[in-house]
């Protein structure tokens, strides 16, 4: 079978960052002393750091299947817009992980590590590495046991349904991590990936926001705040454009 | 020895201090007093005037005219030596004649001839007494020890005998000499923008040799990675469009209800033009409102063309945010890129320079706000750098010379390695 | 070994919004101001370009603009007999960090509190007795009336040139305007914005069921203005990436749009980003501050003397400081002594989402602003009886819905399934129909005897010093509150056409997890009576004369507001004391 690897990416995309794939929380973080005029110089700023195409950079090949299998049942695919797989939910998860989401960087992460109540908010050391190395290897692993020997993403789309649904409601539990945990975890990460900016690899060509009718990263709507009722016409528009700011690709204004 | 008051710095204070303290001895008593206030003040506003702080001053560093700056010119970098009084490294130990001859001739201390990065060839208008009075200002300033190097143009040009043939083709001397057809003010006016202001050093269009292409007078050149803009009466790229009053405006403010000053310009602003006079700024709007403009034409792009429709989409999503979905604006917050001379200027340089790296805009006391323009480098490709400004700079009014991804292409590269 | 800097007059820890206010009068005065911010220099073209402002997962979900825990965080319990715990990622609330502070991703939600919040305990005494109030409930008079403060209010408005639509113009009550606001001595200097769809329905579904809406108070700006400082602000455009980003287009007043460009072209001021005040020092009495000692981003250790302490660290982190520079004495719950620490609270915070039919309405909800809205004040403070309801406070309720960014604005109507093509479905059905007010419910939360601020016992931070430990929770009559005026609430929802709603209501326990406002007020709270309040009413510290504390701090309870329009008029009230007491005559300005 053909590996997926997730949808292209333009050339543009690599070329808008050279850091690593770690956020960085500000540009400048060394301390200087201001006076006299506002600080100024070209090229200022902090683009965002766009995910990169090419292979899982932290899922292994098993949890790349598993994760792209786990995205399609979460979002699935139906003939007008993509599932979670096509979209690139999966790649947006692996690229999170693999970065400063993953590494739980900017989190107070000193010991100890007590367990209190919900409502003090998670005190995991892992972080979201450890919950998904273990919650796909154990999605895995029950599946391989209940289901013929088959992994998730060998299962028919029935099969796996009612496989999440029994995690869900608590049937079926899963070795090692809360089940129910990890499957609310996915569902929020995967559905973050679908509906964020394309940039960072899920919401591919946008259709996410086309699908609800967002128009992406706009910032001037002055002339539609009294239209009241009227369905707003422009395309959706990314953080790196849309086709039509090419001259060879543009339709419509 | 010369004894030095090191109490220097802001004029009243130095000329303060000079009127108190007694036997105090200029390093060399020429025709103007330094003691004398009144001289020295004038020679404070004539150097805000000529701007000798610009070139003179390393930005941001607290030496006043200590020199150190490297000049950028098209046959490479000269370093603006030290004119505070210091005895060694500076003019200290000059003669007035020998700082007149810098000044109004382009003649060094020891008869070299100076490079017209220097801008004798404006200076000249001014009379012996101004650049005397210049001189007793700058004799207040705090003498700063720095020894700078200032010829560090590569070979050939290093050879300033080579400057006799320059002077003999561009330079002519002479002070200013009153137009009697024309009113006082206009007559300030000209004196001021030949003379101390200089303006034709950057907005006049040089040869290859470095000299004015006198007959496109204040039209326009490029230089130092931005492209100074026409300030004729052109209507179309230059200040026809505009009235003596957003001219002054603009020079006093920074900011007008066209456009705002950033750039090399904005220092030019900061450190002369809002310093200037009222009456003097409208001295140099009356004279450039009197100049002819060349109203050469020029038609829009059609705006069905893909690469119209393009940059209208880009324009559309990003820039509207604050140039507005009409291009107007916000007034002295965001330029005006409808009907702007500025935006369709022949010459895209600074358009495109501002659109891949930003810009800030100057802040003036009465115009303090400084609001800067974001790059874009990172977002926008060539092509698209190209689409969005064709767009504006033929639209709403707008009519300039399509602009082609390579030249921008070549201008990102070239202005990489650029600091400002 | 610390470095020991030049003296300056003046050192302010923290240029946020008060701490721009304060340096900015400082240094007309003439004085020599330092200000030292823990996070770095900010600024719209480089920081908040439009270009890629428009990130919810970056600036929204993951943060980017705000403080790090791993650089400070608190920790965290609901009773005096519960372990705390730390806070390891922000959920609550999120403390701001940078130049600007909370200024630059605020929403710009502009009110003002009423007359009767200042003299709280007074008024709820002598409308409905002593007894009325429940036994642990510790609210108190702020020291300072309404009236006193309106000026303040006045200049805090017209500096960050507010639009609005006045209620209450010297005493006449204004068409549509807060009829309940106390008065005002001149109208807004801008107009109100014009509210787009939902905002409009909600205001006509109000007006039908004899409620009074008006617009809510807007930091966003409906034209472009010229402030008192000379500084150009830009009209709104509507953007819907309001809270939680900086903003692009100078349409926001923040500190950067508002005071910073003026002040740092004076030659007495300085500024120094990066760097992060650890402690006041005090001279051998505890009872002079000498100035304050700072780590910079690179680990170096510095001294900054000075006259003058201006402590504007965001309310937390001023109460932080002042625990840990042992300035005042902490407060006990047990014995209920002790100034620092006490009357803690944050803000009562609910919603209402209505989904409507898709085929009749079209809301654009992408199309919004952070101070857009339409509000009633019925419920707030105490505009109403509340003898037969057995609480006290309120807020006001409103469609204030600032935008629709996706990831946190698809939702579902009750009973969707989570996940599947039914939740995919569902949002596509949605989306553009919803309403989701956000704080649609904005109530007030009063102060409690064990609802406090003190140092934990076992977590520490990167310096080793203990973590601020908060104790909170919801108490009954905060719930009770709450639930009266959701319930008031999801009616005009459903006057507007709802098909269903999602009612949630906010209880006990006090939940960690889910956003509700960063309006942290208390800890080092105003008062006239030194025995129960940490800086009186100038907001200079009862223990330590030549140092102020300014912020949200002070606040003794929260109203049913948002807190900034508040400080910032207390930071201007307290500027006044300083230039034209203060420095005439340095010393207490209140006897204690």
């Amino acid at each position: 079978m053909e590996t997926r690897y997730g949808p292209r990416f333009s050339r543009r995309s690599l070329l808008l960052s050279t850091a690593a794939l770690l956020v960085a929380t500000s540009s400048k973080s060394t301390a200087r002393t201001i006076s006299g005029a506002l600080p100024w110089e070209p090229n200022g700023g902090n683009p965002p750091v766009a995910a990169k195409f090419g292979p899982w950079e932290f899922f292994t090949v098993d949890e790349g299947r598993a994760m792209e299998a786990l995205a399609d049942r979460i979002i699935p695919p139906d003939p007008q817009t993509p599932g979670g797989k096509d979209s690139g939910s999966a790649v947006f998860v692996d690229r999170q992980l693999a970065g400063a989401y993953g590494s739980q960087e900017g989190h107070y992460v000193r010991p100890p590590f007590i367990n209190g109540m919900k409502n003090q908010g998670a005190q995991s050391e892992g972080g979201p590495r450890k919950d998904y190395r273990d919650g796909l290897a154990a999605l895995d692993k029950i599946c391989k046991a209940r289901e013929g020997g088959k992994a998730f993403a060998d299962l028919t789309d029935d099969r796996k349904d009612a496989v999440l649904k029994d995690i869900e409601d608590g049937k079926l539990e899963l070795e090692g991590i809360d089940g129910k945990s990890f499957f609310a975890l996915a569902i929020k990460d995967v559905q973050t990936g679908f509906l964020a900016d394309p940039i960072y690899g899920g919401n591919h060509d946008m259709a996410a926001w086309k699908m609800i009718g967002f128009p992406g990263a706009r910032y001037n709507y002055l002339d539609w705040v009294s239209r009241h009722n009227e369905p707003y016409p422009l395309p959706p528009v990314s953080m790196v454009g849309r086709a039509e700011w090419s001259s060879n690709n543009s339709g419509a204004k | 020895m010369h004894k030095r008051n090191k109490l220097g710095g802001g004029i009243g204070a130095a000329a303060l201090a000079a009127a108190l303290f007694g036997g105090f001895q200029t390093a060399s008593a020429g025709e103007i007093d330094s003691m004398n206030f009144t001289a020295v003040d004038r020679g404070r506003y004539l150097s805000i005037l000529s701007d000798c702080a610009s070139c003179h001053t390393v930005p941001q560093k607290n030496q006043p005219f200590a020199g150190g700056r490297p000049i950028e010119t098209p046959f490479g970098s000269i370093v603006a030596p030290n004119i505070t009084p210091d005895l060694q490294t500076g003019i200290g130990s000059w003669t007035d004649d020998q700082f007149d001859n810098a000044v109004r001739k382009g003649i060094g201390r020891n008869g070299e001839r100076l490079y017209p990065a220097m801008p004798f060839n404006a200076y000249t208008k001014m009379s012996r007494q101004d650049v005397m009075a210049i001189r007793a200002y700058l004799s207040t300033v705090t003498a700063v020890y720095n020894p700078v190097v200032a010829n560090t143009l590569p070979f050939p040009f290093n050879i300033r005998m080579s400057m006799r043939v320059w002077d003999g083709l561009y330079f002519t001397e002479g002070e200013y000499v009153a137009d009697p057809h024309k009113s006082a003010e206009w007559n300030r006016g000209a004196f001021l923008v030949d003379g101390p202001a200089h303006c034709g050093a950057c907005h006049t269009p040089k040869t290859f040799l470095g000299g004015d292409k006198t007959a496109q007078y204040l039209q326009g050149s490029p230089l130092q990675g931005w492209s100074a803009p026409n300030i004729t009466n052109d209507t179309r790229t230059g200040i026809g469009g505009w009235s003596a009053d957003d001219v002054a405006t603009y020079l006093k403010t920074g900011h007008n209800r066209i456009t705002a000053a950033t750039g090399p310009m904005a220092e030019a602003v900061d450190l002369s033009t809002s310093k200037m006079t009222d009456d003097d700024v409208k001295a140099i709007a009356t004279y450039l409102k009197s100049l002819p403009g060349e109203e050469k034409p020029q038609t829009a792009m059609a705006a069905s063309s893909p690469e119209m429709r393009a940059g209208g989409a880009i324009y559309r999503d990003q820039c509207s945010a604050c140039h507005g979905q009409d291009g107007k604006g916000v007034d002295r917050l965001f330029p005006a890129v409808a009907n702007s001379s500025m935006a369709r200027a022949d010459d895209p340089t600074s358009v495109i320079r501002i659109v891949l790296r930003g810009a800030r805009s100057v802040a003036t006391d009465q115009e303090p706000t400084a609001p800067g323009m974001p790059s874009y480098g990172w977002q926008l490709k060539d092509e698209q750098v190209a689409n969005v400004l064709n767009y504006v700079r033929n639209s709403w009014g707008n009519a300039a010379p399509a602009i082609s991804p390579d030249e921008v292409g070549r201008l990102r590269a070239s202005v990489a390695k650029r600091s400002d | 070994m610390a470095r020991i800097l030049p003296k300056k007059d003046v050192v302010i820890v923290g240029l946020g919004w008060t701490g721009s206010v304060m340096a900015n009068e400082l240094t007309d005065e003439g004085l020599d101001v330092i200000a030292i911010e823990r996070g770095p220099w900010r600024d719209a073209p480089t920081d908040f370009p439009p270009s890629q402002m428009q990130d919810e997962l970056r600036y929204r979900i993951r943060h980017e603009l705000f403080l790090r825990p791993d650089q400070l965080t608190f920790t965290l319990r609901n009773k005096l007999d519960q372990q705390a715990l730390p806070m390891r990622d922000w959920g609550a609330f999120m403390p701001p960090n940078g130049v600007g502070g909370g200024g630059v991703h605020w929403n710009g939600e502009m009110w003002r509190f009423l007359p009767s919040d200042f003299v709280l305990k007074t008024h709820l005494t002598q409308r409905y007795g002593a007894g009325f109030l429940p036994a642990d409930m510790t609210i108190q008079d702020w020291g300072i009336t309404y009236d006193e403060l309106e000026p303040y209010y006045d200049r805090f408005e017209y500096l960050c040139g507010t639009s609005g639509t006045a209620g209450n113009l010297r005493g006449q009550i204004m068409e549509g305007g807060n009829p309940f606001e106390g008065p005002r001595s001149r109208d807004y200097p801008t107009k109100a914005q014009t509210q787009p769809f939902s905002h409009t329905l909600f205001a006509k579904a109000a007006r039908e069921l004899g409620y009074k809406p008006f617009p809510q108070p807007s930091g966003n700006l409906s034209t472009a203005y010229t402030n008192p400082h000379g500084l150009r602000m830009g009209p709104c455009t509507y953007c819907g990436f309001c809270e939680w980003f900086g903003c692009s287009n100078y349409s926001k007043a923040s500190p950067q749009t508002t005071i910073l460009p003026v002040l740092v072209r004076k030659d007495n001021f300085t500024a120094r980003d990066n760097s992060e005040v650890v402690k006041i020092n005090t001279d051998r009495s505890g009872k002079h501050a000498t100035g304050v000692t700072f780590v910079d981003s690179s680990g170096e250790t510095w001294e900054q003397p000075a006259d003058l302490v201006i402590l504007s660290a965001f309310s937390m982190f001023n109460a932080q400081l002042m625990l840990h520079s042992g300035i005042g004495q902490p407060y006990d719950p047990k014995t209920g002594e002790g100034r620092i620490g006490r009357n803690f609270t944050h803000q009562t915070i609910s919603s209402v989402n209505g989904f409507f039919d898709k085929s009749k309405f079209n809301f654009n909800p992408f199309i919004a602003s952070g101070s857009i809205g339409m509000c009633i004040d019925e419920f707030n403070g105490d505009n109403f009886d509340h003898g037969p309801l057995g609480f006290v406070g309120g807020g006001y309720v409103g469609q204030v819905q600032t935008g629709a960014r996706p990831i946190e604005s698809a939702l579902t109507p009750p009973g969707t399934p989570k996940w599947g093509a039914a939740w995919k479905t569902a949002i596509k059905d949605n989306y553009l129909s919803t309403v989701k007010p956000g704080t649609g419910v904005h109530g007030s939360f009063y102060a409690y005897r064990d609802i406090y601020l003190d140092l934990d016992p076992l977590y520490k931070d990167r310096f080793g010093r203990p973590l601020m430990r908060m104790t909170i929770d919801i108490k009954e009559n905060e719930a009770k509150q709450n639930r009266y005026l959701t319930d008031k609430f999801a009616e005009i929802i459903k006057a507007m056409g709802a098909t269903s709603l999602a009612k949630t209501y906010r209880t006990a326990p006090y939940d960690a997890t889910t956003y509700q406002t960063t309006h942290l007020n208390g800890g080092v709270i105003m008062g006239a009576d030194p025995k129960t309040s940490a800086v009186n009413r100038y907001l200079q510290s009862w223990d330590v004369s030549n140092l102020f504390v300014l912020g949200a701090s002070a606040f003794p309870q929260n109203a049913g507001y948002n807190p900034t329009l508040t400080v910032g008029a207390l930071a201007y009230w307290a500027a006044d004391a300083i230039r034209n007491q203060y420095l005439k005559k340095p010393g207490p300005l209140v006897d204690a």
